[in-house]
């Protein structure tokens, strides 16, 4: 078998080729080979199949496909070729394959399955892959040529060598290279070695850095390598050097979108601590709520999965908002100047609404689904990838922080909220309606911790404790940066975020937490005011 | 910082009198505080003699009470020194440290200990070892009590002596301020507005009082009731805009044009 | 308890000697009970019960110790269960050594969990703590120590208020994450238990559970001696004084922040010593004792008995602690409602607590006497601390 290979390849390369210069082959070609599927033995399959690949006809993909998940069969009746899928009633439904027209389902008997082992197997991902490399769709070639890279075959080698000559796209030309010098880097002569690992020290696909090693650890001892051994040692060099440059830049990434989430939960907290001076020990609970109410909207829109985030974020806010409401005006009003109390008081109300929870949605988590557009990564190149979950709740953090801001430097509302908070007397007696204010200016705050929480359902169990975690973070956060300065929040989020992230790979993600926590107890020991205090006597 | 045994600072500063030979008890010279850009104190220049009743006047924003912020320690200047007597640094000091060497201060809005007596009030202020030990095995000695009680006696409040503070008026309270202060025995005593809420009697009282402190201690008394401070100064000093705009008798001032013009002249129209 | 708050006897109750003598009388009716009764009889008091008991006696300890930083110095503290959890963890590790040989791997120099992380030697800070007396200075150096540097560090850069109740939080939060982690060498998750013996006392013998209960009686009392002791001596008034007006309290020439240290520490001791009698109670120490929601309880016990008040933080402690051993029992979701809804009711209406309540009371049946009750309580040095 192994010594038929290179015969075998022979076989490929001229049928590619050929393929490559006339598009299309007689349908008729490919009907008579799909006809001896039903009939061949096991061991003269390979040949068939690559012979059915390289008729490149559009149907080839609909035939291999199945066949390498077993659903390929044929009817025993006329031995006609098809895919099948078993439906409800454990009848099976069939689409012949050549015609790709569906054909009324039949009974398991009717039908026999097209053999195959897994050796067969690997051979057809390597032609479709293959195949791929030929596709008109260039995201298809890039995710082929990708494949290729990460397993080298030598018929893919080959044909990306004729390949490269025609290709159009640079970015795809340029992939095409990279396999290239990788080959020349393993089976070429000295001088081609030395010429590739030259070339390839500014790639950042791992596995160049990988061949680039390998060529390192198998390069004899001599002084006719002394050269390339200098041009391996400098290309890996160059390329770990980028690869702690990138790595640096996916921990910051990390880091900001950890600080993204501490925003999203503190910038409440900002608002009712920071600029009403009440501390509400419920607002990881308002947060809570608004994660709920995500989980909500699914189970009411099952078939608005990908909307259901956008649908949720002003119902979060309205239903976190109106709770915040309400314990201002149930609890905290009759609290005012006792800042304890009202700790303890909202405390009490943390308690009640973490068990309202649990007695209705029980005490499980429950699963917030992740809309399409929330999963996958940008690739901005092969060492560094930004999740998309990531990156929208970086943006979405800071849309809200900004949003907030505008708010209260441009609106009434905002006028009046800071006219409440810098002297509540005076605002009272140019008739702001201070105990309004007061009800809007915490709706307002925990609004906008339930919005949190629509976030933080896409990056945590939700469940009756979600809020309790970001809590102490929280306030940390607000005191971190000085209470009462909404920049300072955001400047403390994202240092606190960041920090926590490079400290996390040399300590691990606890230790990591206890440091930062313990960092900012003592910080806050030295500056009790925070990074941006406010200065003033109106400040004592 | 140097602790002996009862947690009081071992400094030398607080067992040594200030050294006021050259007459003067408090030097505050060039101080500049300032807030966010605004500067409360600019090159304030201050002298306040041995046994002297000084007034300080001024507008809202005067500087005034940051000035009292600073000679107490409760606020830092950015520049300049403070001296205690001659030899005595005030800004290397804390609060409790610049009242055990010697300067008292009553606030503006009158603070007691509300839970307390007024007898514990003055109990608390007197002079002497503040340290932990000596609070948790304290017996009041007989010289103590008497003290209390001449105190009391000073302010009018014996009869409320077993009251919680919190239960006397307002006036009361400033009364009991003003008493604590005598029982720290200080050197300086800083009061900021005494007769602020207080009934004509009782304002007159106030005086009597203040007058008959000075000379065993200096007093600096910070008031808005020019009537009080008529009757009570022998010299004013003027603060404008965190400096010293005049000094003198209150004649001189009410003839001093600035003064008319930033001060006297706002107050008249 | 009930009967007790409504009775007459209750305005004498706030001398040292009733709360000793209430305290000595119903240890004595416990053990006498106990021991001479059989079961089934009604005035029988089963083992069960004596170690229920003797756990809300130790409750009773830690909310004294609450009491004195927040009733009387104003330092609300939300990590006083850290307190707590490092004197069980002390006691802990003196149990765990005293298992010696009997453990599951039969090991007797290393603890079975140690063992099982595969190590071959006790770590640095386990050294000596088969030792009785190393035990006990632990039990008092441990919290000792960790509320004096954190307490030095926060009250000399002045952190107050919420703040410090955030920050010790955070504290309380902080260890429950370290102690979580395996590497600790405290047993990570699981905690220390499989405890066998105290003393050489089986922690099993319906006798050791009795001694432990007087024992906790005892300490008790002599907690609450000590901290009648500070609240009524001029440091307590200084105390009271830094809670009502703290500047005040500097520009008399006192030092505040050695004063708020100090009783931290002592405070921080006492709750030590109420873990340590915890632990060979229940037979178990775990890092949940460090999470946030319990030092929180803490809070809401000496809040509903009456803070400022000794006694109101005992009666609290008993009160809410039977509450919540009965309501979990009944029916466990109802239980965190009711201690939700008792966290803002009594904070919205008993801002005093049971205390202020009985007080309130009082002054209403008796309103003639109110002006010169108020005068004999005032003078009477006892009270007159406690009756703010």
């Amino acid at each position: 078998m192994l010594r038929l290979f290179p015969l075998l390849l022979f076989c490929v390369m001229s049928f590619n080729a050929s393929a490559a210069v006339s598009e299309t082959q007689e349908p008729s070609a490919l009907s008579s080979l799909v006809e001896q599927l039903p009939t061949t033995k096991l061991n003269k399959m390979a040949p068939l199949i690559e012979n059915i690949a390289a008729t490149s006809a559009p149907q080839v993909r609909d035939i291999l496909e199945p066949l390498i998940e077993g659903d390929l069969y044929y009817l025993k009746s006329n031995k006609q070729v098809v895919s099948v899928q078993k439906n409800e009633q454990n009848k099976y439904e069939l689409i012949d394959v050549l015609t790709t027209e569906s054909l009324p389902a039949v009974k398991k008997s009717a039908i026999k399955k097209v053999r195959t082992n897994n050796r067969l197997r690997g051979q057809i991902r390597v032609l479709l892959a293959n195949l791929d490399l030929m596709s008109v769709e260039e995201g298809v070639r890039l995710d082929a040529l990708n494949q290729l890279l990460e397993n080298p075959n030598q018929i893919g080698i080959n044909l990306v060598t004729k390949l490269v000559k025609t290709e159009k796209e640079d970015d795809v030309r340029e992939l095409m290279s990279v396999i290239l010098l990788i080959n020349q880097l393993q089976t070429g002569a000295n001088e081609e070695k030395l010429a590739a690992a030259k070339q390839l020290s500014e790639r950042l696909e791992p596995t160049v850095k990988n061949a680039l090693v390998k060529q390192l650890d198998l390069l004899p001892k001599q002084d006719d390598t002394a050269e390339l051994r200098k041009a391996l040692v400098k290309s890996i060099d160059n390329i770990e050097q980028s690869a702690s440059v990138y790595g640096l830049v996916e921990n910051l990434f990390f880091g900001l979108s950890l600080g993204s989430v501490l925003l999203l939960a503190a910038i409440g907290l900002a608002i009712t601590f920071g600029v009403m001076g009440v501390i509400n020990m419920a607002h990881g609970e308002m947060m809570m709520l608004g994660a709920y109410t995500t989980y909500v909207i699914q189970q009411l829109f099952p078939n608005l999965i990908e909307y259901s985030l956008l649908m949720a974020v002003p119902a979060a806010f309205l239903v976190s908002g109106f709770v915040g409401v309400l314990i201002e005006r149930g609890v905290i009003r009759f609290l005012k100047g006792r800042p304890l109390e009202t700790l303890l008081a909202t405390f009490g109300i943390s308690l009640i609404l973490q068990q309202l929870v649990r007695s209705v949605f029980s005490p499980l988590n429950r699963q917030v689904e992740a809309p399409q557009w929330m999963s996958g990564s940008l690739e901005i190149n092969p060492m560094l990838s930004l999740t998309y979950n990531r990156l929208y709740i970086i943006l979405f953090a800071l849309a809200v922080f900004f949003t907030l801001l505008m708010i209260l430097k441009k609106s009434s509302l905002g006028l009046h909220v800071r006219a409440v908070s810098q002297n509540r007397d005076m605002a009272r007696a140019l008739s702001v309606k201070s105990s309004w204010v007061d009800a809007i200016t915490f709706g307002l705050g925990s609004g906008i911790a339930g919005v949190a929480g629509v976030a933080l359902s896409q990056l945590t169990n939700v469940g009756p404790n979600l809020g309790q975690a970001y809590i102490i973070d929280s306030f940390l956060v607000v005191v971190f940066g000085g209470v009462g300065n909404l920049w300072g929040t955001l400047v403390a989020a994202m240092t606190m975020g960041t920090f926590n992230k490079f400290l996390e790979p040399s300590m691990g993600p606890v230790l990591a937490n206890i440091i930062v926590l313990v960092g900012l107890v003592l910080f806050i020991q030295k500056r009790p005011k925070g990074l941006f205090p406010q200065k003033g006597r109106s400040a004592e | 910082m140097i602790v002996d045994k009862n947690g009081s600072p071992l400094s030398t500063v607080t067992s040594k009198a200030p050294d006021t030979k050259h007459g003067v008890i408090l030097y505050v010279e060039d101080v500049s505080v300032s807030f966010d850009g605004f500067k409360a104190l600019n090159d304030l220049n201050l002298y306040i003699g041995d046994g002297e009743l000084r007034c300080l006047i001024g507008a809202n924003g005067a500087g005034k009470t940051t000035l009292m912020d600073v000679i107490t320690g409760k606020t830092r200047p950015d520049t300049g020194k403070v001296n205690f007597g001659q030899q005595i640094d005030l800004l290397q000091l804390d609060e409790s440290e610049i009242a055990r060497a010697g300067i008292g201060r009553k606030f503006q809005k009158p603070t007691v200990f509300e839970a307390l007596t007024v007898f514990e009030n003055i109990e608390l202020s007197l002079s002497g070892d503040k340290g932990i030990w000596t609070a948790l095995f304290h017996k009041l000695s007989g010289e103590q009590k008497d003290k209390i009680d001449e105190v009391l006696a000073t302010i009018g409040l014996t009869a409320e002596q077993n009251y919680p503070a919190g239960r006397l008026s307002h006036g009361q309270k400033q009364w009991l301020e003003i008493g604590m202060l005598l029982a720290a025995e200080p050197r300086l005593l800083l009061v900021d507005e005494p007769v602020a809420g207080m009934t004509a009697q009782e304002t007159e009282r106030t005086a009597e009082l203040l007058t008959s402190l000075a000379g065993k201690h200096s007093v600096v008394v910070v008031e808005h009731d020019m009537a009080f401070v008529r009757s009570i100064a022998r010299k004013v000093t003027v603060l404008h805009q965190g400096s010293v705009l005049a000094e003198g008798s209150m004649d001189e001032i009410q003839e001093n044009k600035d003064v008319r013009e930033v001060y006297l002249g706002e107050e008249q129209a | 308890m009930k009967n007790l708050l409504n009775s007459p006897f209750v305005k004498k109750m706030n001398s040292l000697h009733t709360v000793i003598a209430i305290l000595f009388i119903s240890t004595i009716y416990v053990t006498f009970c106990n021991l001479v009764f059989a079961e089934g009889s009604l005035l029988y008091v089963s083992d069960y019960t004596v170690s229920l008991l003797g756990k809300y006696l130790c409750y009773a300890l830690l909310a004294l110790a609450v009491d004195l930083v927040w009733g009387y110095c104003g330092i609300l503290s939300l990590g006083h269960g850290a307190f707590f959890a490092l004197g069980g963890y002390a006691m802990g590790m003196y149990l765990m050594r005293q298992i010696g040989d009997r453990g599951v791997y039969g090991n007797a120099e290393l603890p079975d969990f140690m063992v099982f992380l595969n190590w071959t030697e006790l770590p640095w800070y386990w050294a000596g703590s088969d030792n009785p007396l190393i035990m006990i200075l632990l039990v008092f150096a441990g919290p000792g120590l960790l509320a004096y540097i954190f307490g030095s560090l926060a009250f000399r850069s002045r952190v107050s208020g919420v703040y410090l109740s955030i920050m010790t939080q955070a504290m309380t939060y902080a260890l429950l994450l370290s102690f979580f982690r395996n590497e600790m060498g405290f047993g990570g998750n699981n905690g220390l238990t499989d405890f066998k013996e105290i003393f050489g006392f089986s922690l099993q013998s319906p006798d050791t559970k009795l001694a432990l209960f007087v024992a906790t009686a005892v300490m008790l009392a002599i907690g609450y001696a000590i901290s009648h002791f500070i609240v009524n001596s001029k440091m307590g008034r200084v105390v009271t004084a830094i809670r009502d007006a703290e500047d005040r309290v500097r520009f008399v020439g006192y030092k505040p922040q050695h004063y708020k240290v100090w009783i931290f520490v002592v405070s921080a001791m006492l709750a030590g010593v109420a873990g340590a009698l915890y632990v060979p109670q229940v037979g178990i120490i775990n890092p949940g004792e460090f999470s946030p929601l319990n030092s929180i309880e803490i809070v809401i016990w000496v809040a509903i008995g009456g803070r400022g008040t000794l006694y109101g933080a005992l009666v609290g402690a008993i009160v809410v602690s039977y509450a919540k051993t009965r309501f979990t029992a009944i029916m466990p979701e109802a239980w965190l409602f009711g201690l939700g809804g008792l966290f803002v009711l009594v904070t919205l209406l008993l801002p005093k607590g049971l205390a202020g309540l009985v007080f309130n009371l009082m002054d209403k049946i008796d309103p003639p006497a109110k002006e010169s009750n108020a005068k004999a309580i005032i003078n009477n040095k006892n009270t007159a601390t406690e009756n703010k």
